[in-house]
């Protein structure tokens, strides 16, 4: 008998219960949480090396195929996990559901476009010679 | 949400102050504050694409007092969320629940973080400076 059967029906009739989606986000999060501590670490790292560096060091510096791959990643992952994070803070906090819903998409959609900005960016950066 | 008049939890005023809460909102709050932190590392690489004059103008704005205190800010945001983001890695992995190791890896995480960024920083100050 799986635990499910034990459930009362009312509870999905009334749309309480479980939406079948949560772990998703709860795993999403743990694992762009882990590829960010490699990959924060390592931007922290470079952004150091890259202290005084003038426009054509850091140019050529976020050229190299490495740097650009790693920095494609690290801002990816970064603000999927902003977006996951986030949307507990709102769905915590904010308790007027349009504000709520409105805010959600807000931070969806602002990180979609802080990602392709990104992503240009680097891109740019990378395959100008 | 429940469509119910109920109190919900947490009921933070019942509880004397533990450093977990500390370290639990503080979490929250470092990430609201990279989330914002996020826009600087768009401005960078923007700034760099765009050509050397964006660039300095970025450099110039980094480096300066305000540039710097929000910086300084942001590392050790960064470096908190990070030691305390590993602690929850841990502990969703199951281990470290104890009351005691709870409250000494709460603890570990804060000074963690101001080591590091103390690091970090005394290596900005010797490599020549924050300018």
């Amino acid at each position: 008998m799986t635990a499910k059967d034990l459930r009362n029906p009312l509870k999905t009739a009334l749309g309480l219960g479980s939406s079948q989606s949560g772990v998703g986000h709860w795993w999403t999060q743990r694992v762009t949480a882990a590829a960010l501590v490699l990959l924060g670490v390592w931007f922290v790292a470079t952004v150091l090396c890259l202290l005084h560096a003038d426009y054509a060091t850091a140019h050529a510096a976020v050229a190299k195929p490495w740097n650009a791959l790693l920095l494609i990643a690290f801002v990816l992952t970064m603000f999927w996990h902003a977006v996951l994070g986030l949307q507990v803070v709102i769905e915590d906090y904010v308790h007027t559901r349009w504000k709520e819903v409105v805010l959600l998409v807000a931070i969806k959609f602002l990180a979609v476009l802080g990602a392709l900005a990104s992503v240009l960016a680097v891109l740019r950066i990378a395959l100008t010679p | 949400m429940a469509d119910t008049q109920r109190p919900l939890s947490p009921h933070l005023q019942v509880y004397r102050w533990q450093v977990q809460m500390m370290s639990s909102i503080l979490h929250r709050a470092t990430g609201i504050a990279l989330a914002v932190g996020s826009l600087l590392v768009i401005w960078g690489l923007l700034a760099l694409a765009g050509g050397e004059a964006s660039f300095n103008q970025f450099k110039i704005c980094t480096g300066s007092p305000l540039g710097l205190v929000l910086l300084f800010g942001w590392s050790w945001a960064l470096f908190y969320h990070l030691c305390n983001g590993i602690r929850h890695l841990v502990q969703d992995a199951g281990a470290g629940y104890a009351i005691p190791q709870f409250v000494r890896s709460s603890w570990l995480s804060v000074a963690g973080s101001i080591v590091l960024t103390l690091l970090v920083w005394a290596y900005v100050l010797t490599a020549g400076g924050a300018a």
